[in-house]
């Protein structure tokens, strides 16, 4: 259960980001968690309610990308994406394979913010 | 109302991983091997870390332990028998060891190793007893040379794959209490086949550090890793 350390992070790095664009809302903010990284989607989403309340981030939206585990299977040459986390086996020729590729993952993509419109007098 | 989409790409632990990269350069230049252990509790992290402590120091090697838990200073009143210089971290609730408690408690270590040179001096090896959690810690990168993933005879042989995130990122697995395994019926053979299935190839330390079984294997590849990450630098 460090999910709630790890918000308080996310919410640090985006309210800093955030600041370069002066009177912009955040909308939006993206993630990209990796099967392996240990972080379950529906403890962020419950942390970053409690977290982003009177802090400028507050009624923004935490879009969770949940990437599967990819290995490089050194026999058929070539990444393979793995439909779970129990066995490190290349679904292809069933070779055991240790080359991780993707799968613990855990960053901020992107944020989507509102523009401010330049008024024209 | 516009929107536009800003790019962060940004590590959400990246402060812990800087930090955890410098400590890594830290224990690379000082030629120490720090080693973080991670189990769930009750597995037997702090009898095991006690005889590995005890006989490393029989065997020559200046070792060091820092221990994590929520609370009390127990372990480290166990472990500082054997000898060896060891600090309690409390965490006072967090459920893992971050960089910045280790770093925070390096500060001053040469003192308590004998050494005044440097903080690290003097040091071959250093043992991080992680907090007992076999979730949260594989998350915090310590700067760590060896991440051991420990598990019990008595835990079932499927621990592996009910926390693959902690297996997979571990460097060498060690099996605890063998003396008790015939007696808690547990499946040897399907304790390897697991831990295997989630981390192809990795070490495995069948051990007990009540009879030392194992112990000697332990410590031989502790003494070879720390002399090739040595001729690497």
């Amino acid at each position: 259960m460090h999910e709630l350390s790890i918000v308080a992070s996310i919410v640090e790095t985006v309210t800093e980001s955030a600041a370069a664009y002066p009177g912009s809302r955040v909308l939006e903010v993206r993630l990209r968690v990796g099967a392996l990284a240990a972080v379950i989607e529906d403890s962020l989403q419950f942390c970053w309610g409690i977290s982003i309340e009177d802090t400028p981030l507050a009624g923004s939206k935490l879009v969770v990308n949940m990437l599967p585990v990819v290995l490089h299977c050194a026999k058929c040459d070539s990444d393979v994406e793995l439909d779970g986390v129990q066995s490190f086996r290349c679904p292809r020729c069933g070779e055991l394979c240790g080359d991780l590729r993707q799968g613990r993952e855990l960053e901020i993509e992107a944020i989507e913010i509102d523009e401010v419109e330049e008024k024209v007098v | 109302m516009t929107t536009r989409i800003v790019e962060l790409r940004r590590g959400i632990l990246k402060k812990n991983d800087e930090l955890a990269a410098g400590l890594r350069g830290r224990y690379a230049a000082a030629g120490v091997l720090v080693l973080n252990l991670v189990s769930s509790p009750g597995t037997g992290k702090t009898a095991f870390l006690e005889r590995t402590l005890r006989e490393m120091r029989a065997r020559g090697g200046k070792v060091a332990a820092l221990v994590g838990d929520l609370e009390t200073d127990n372990d480290a009143r166990r472990l500082a028998a054997s000898g060896a210089p060891v600090r309690q971290i409390n965490t006072h609730g967090i459920c893992h060891l971050d960089a910045e408690m280790i770093d925070k408690h390096l500060a001053g270590w040469g003192d308590v190793a004998g050494e005044n040179d440097a903080e690290l001096g003097g040091l071959d090896y250093l043992f991080i007893e992680n907090v007992g959690n076999l979730v949260c810690p594989s998350s915090y990168d310590l700067g760590e040379g060896i991440r051991v993933a420990l598990l019990s005879v008595t835990e079932g042989e499927d621990k592996p794959l009910k926390y693959p995130t902690l297996f997979n990122s571990a460097d060498a697995a060690v099996i605890t209490k063998m003396d008790i395994a015939e007696t808690c019926g547990f499946d040897r053979e399907l304790a390897l086949r697991n831990i295997n299935e989630i981390r192809p190839a990795i070490r495995i330390f069948e051990t007990s550090a009540k009879t030392g079984a194992g112990m000697e294997e332990w410590l031989v590849y502790l003494e070879g890793e720390r002399k090739a990450r040595r001729a690497t630098n």
